[in-house]
């Protein structure tokens, strides 16, 4: 804190010998890191204009028009008619109610499994932190279902979800919690709970990784005074362990919450295109691919950034002391 | 954006996965539902033998939704890595611009042995953009041990069929067979599900339809409304839920390991719910798709496939001469036999030998001949959308999220918000 008001006041006092001639040796050296710092910069910007500007840029186009897969040249402008447009009733993407139960689908496969992944991983990587015989190979085994690729993993559970043949029904049945084989995937009302199933089972290990990582830097010393003074074990998790873990908590939430919510893989493989699991991303595929339809499919995909913008700031701002923003 | 990059990770595994390992002199995509990739190699293998070239055989996705987004994604791109492509008869309308002309490949009259629909229909203005390879259309598969065992006739129409289904299921549960069902069908929402609804809806009197011959939808009509309403009644009465995301594979999966008592499908069952290692072998028959009530008719819709040229290709005249002689006589006469796929040439339906095998081919050569066509050919370019706002209502209605006359209404809405991009 007193070396920022330090700094700030040094700032404040370069500022005010701007007014006089440019001669000061402060402003040059300024001038030379500021300069310095955007040669630094511009590699980094550079590949990101070109990497990821570029395609936005292209996209949004895209969206303003009727262009289609197979005449990508032939692209008319049209403006905002793919968003919304009036003719005798309202069209466009706005007014598609599928967008909207799309864009519902996301947020709500979003909100249930982060949080479940946030809570079990939490609970993994405790256990993984614990000291035991074989703890090395645990963890490794650990890591299985993050390291398979998601489409073969989610093979491997479309199969064993298969209404009929499927190992998971024939467990339950087995032991007596159904007494007729449910159609995880066919079910409107289970098909969502399958994919987050998959999706918490598949990305819990990396939450785990994560906060295993900040378990294993916390001090010791805190722990030894709790120990001495008696503190009941919870609450030193809740009052010592989990304030301290939140920095790294957050930022694997934000890479699950990001990745959750331009979700395809794993609803593709196991549901394909049915509407009751049917994200944003899945929506953007089949109005690109499917029906060809580039300028609608961009004004999908323009949507889907939009959105995900939008929840990552708000999520930024709302964490923004947790992530190392003002203090 | 970022999922408009998923559909290029697509394109690159797919085109990775389609790369010739060693430099073949063709490449040619085949099916891979039963055992059709095998049939498909061991046709390639002849004519290599004959011609001396080789060819690389890759399969392609079983759902034919999922297969035209692969081709498109190839042919879009203006690959050359596929040389020839196996095509739905619903797709020449949608592909034919990157097809070549048979016709200009191909020796005259090359065509003349052919059923003419087929013939027709791979036909796009003027020019000849597929090579008839087998013809489809829905049958009805039962269990004839099982009707006979409780003295039931092969119904003939929907409302029989759900009969025969509740009272042989009932009968078989009663009997310990607690995962015995009556009917399974394609029930996934994907082209097949367009399928079989077509058929329910026009089995009924006066045949419905999605868009009539002059682009007009039609699909809000009385027979919809009532082969809907039949059909989502089978769910989890006859049907198990789980039918509403089977395909071809998972319904002929249940029905072969003989837990279910009808099966609708496509002809190439047949040779697998006979062969060897399967449960029901002499046990199974095959009759024409019911019709709705008494005075309706039985309706299967026409599929099939059919191959083609791309105009990507290198070779496109050793590519016309793989697809002409898999078209063959001879060829189709081994695959009529070997994997009961029909043939595409009338004569073929008279040959003895391909009788004895396949004992429908002669009883149902109607059925075969009169199959209904999807509204492909009315709707363009847009049929892939037609067809998917059908699969998804059907589905809804199956789902019992909505009421059949609901479902119509919304589904009649949405073809006319997708008629104002003109098909």
């Amino acid at each position: 804190m007193a070396t920022d008001e330090q700094g700030i006041a040094q700032a404040r006092h370069e500022a005010s010998s701007d007014d006089t001639p440019p001669r000061g040796r402060g402003t040059r050296v300024r001038r030379q890191r500021v300069r310095a710092a955007w040669l630094f910069l511009a590699p980094m910007l550079i590949v990101l204009t070109a990497v990821a500007g570029w395609p936005l840029v292209r996209t949004f186009w895209f969206s303003l028009t009727d262009a289609s897969l197979s005449s990508l040249d032939g692209a008319q402008f049209i403006g905002f008619d793919n968003y919304l447009v009036f003719d005798d009733g309202w069209y466009g993407i706005l007014a598609d109610p599928l967008w909207w139960q799309s864009v519902w689908n996301t947020l709500y496969f979003t909100l249930v499994s982060v949080s479940l992944e946030a809570v079990l991983g939490v609970i993994v990587a405790l256990v993984l932190n614990a000291h035991f015989r074989g703890r090395t190979l645990v963890r490794a085994a650990m890591l299985i279902p993050w390291a398979i690729p998601t489409v073969v993993s989610a093979k491997i559970w479309a199969w064993m979800l298969n209404d009929q043949f499927g190992i998971i029904n024939h467990l339950l049945l087995t032991i007596g919690l159904i007494d007729a084989p449910l159609s995880w995937t066919a079910d409107a009302s289970l098909s969502m709970w399958a994919v987050i199933m998959v999706d918490v089972w598949k990305a819990t290990p990396f939450v785990a990784l994560l906060v295993l990582a900040a378990l294993q830097m916390l001090p010791n010393d805190c722990y030894e005074a709790a120990k001495v003074d008696g503190i009941h074990p919870a609450k030193v998790f809740f009052r010592v362990t989990l304030p301290l873990i939140t920095p790294a908590l957050l930022v694997a939430v934000i890479f699950r919450a990001l990745d959750a919510l331009r979700v395809f893989d794993v609803i593709y493989v196991l549901t394909s295109n049915a509407a009751s699991t049917m994200t944003m991303s899945i929506y953007a595929r089949q109005q690109l691919v499917e029906f060809q339809d580039v300028g609608y499919g961009s004004a999908a995909s323009t949507l889907l950034f939009m959105i995900i913008a939008l929840v990552t700031v708000i999520y930024l701002y709302l964490g923004r002391r947790q992530l190392g923003g003002e203090q | 954006m970022k999922s408009g990059l998923i559909p290029a990770g697509c394109l690159l595994a797919a085109i990775g996965a389609v790369s010739p390992v060693t430099a073949a002199d063709l490449t040619l995509s085949c099916g891979a539902v039963g055992a059709e990739l095998q049939l498909c190699q061991a046709g390639v293998k002849r004519w290599e033998a004959q011609t001396g070239h080789s060819v690389e055989v890759v399969s392609t996705p079983n759902s034919a939704t999922e297969r035209l987004s692969l081709y498109q994604q190839i042919l879009n791109a203006r690959s050359s890595d596929i040389d020839v492509f196996q095509i739905d008869v619903v797709w020449p309308g949608m592909l034919a611009p990157h097809l070549i002309d048979l016709n200009e490949h191909l020796p005259d009259g090359a065509t003349d042995d052919f059923f003419e629909a087929i013939v027709d229909n791979n036909t796009v203005d003027g020019r000849l953009v597929a090579m008839p390879w087998f013809t489809d259309a829905g049958v009805l598969y039962y269990r004839s041990d099982l009707l006979d065992k409780y003295d039931l006739e092969v119904p003939t129409t929907w409302e029989g069929l759900t009969e025969a289904a509740q009272t042989v299921q009932a009968g078989e549960r009663e009997a310990g067979r607690s995962d015995f069902w009556g009917y399974v069908f394609q029930g996934r929402a994907y082209e097949g599900l367009t399928v079989n609804a077509l058929e329910w809806i026009a089995s009924y009197p006066d045949g419905g339809t999605i868009v009539d011959d002059d682009g007009d939808i039609t699909v809000n009509n009385a027979q919809a409304v009532e082969a809907l309403s039949l059909a989502a009644g089978w769910i989890d009465n006859i049907s198990p839920r789980g039918v509403l995301n089977y395909t071809e594979e998972e319904a002929r999966g249940v029905f072969q390991s003989g837990n279910a008592l009808f099966m609708r499908n496509w002809p190439y069952a047949w040779d697998l719910v006979q062969s060897e290692q399967s449960g029901i072998r002499d046990r199974v028959e095959v009759a024409p798709l019911p019709a709705g009530g008494e005075d309706g008719q039985s309706a299967g819709v026409l599929g099939g496939w059919n191959l083609a040229v791309s105009r990507y290709s290198d070779h496109p005249d050793m590519a016309a001469d793989l697809v002409a002689f898999l078209t063959s006589f001879d060829e189709q006469k081994r695959r009529a036999i070997e994997g009961s796929y029909n043939p595409t040439l009338p004569a073929l339906y008279q040959d003895d030998e391909v009788l004895a095998a396949v004992p429908f081919f002669g009883t149902l050569y109607d059925t075969f001949t009169s199959a209904v066509p999807r509204p492909a050919a009315v709707t363009g370019d847009n049929y892939p959308r037609v067809s998917n706002a059908f699969f998804n209502t059907v589905h809804e209605v199956l789902s019992g999220n909505v009421s059949a006359e609901q479902g119509l209404e919304q589904l009649d809405r949405e073809l006319s918000r997708l008629k104002r991009r003109r098909w």
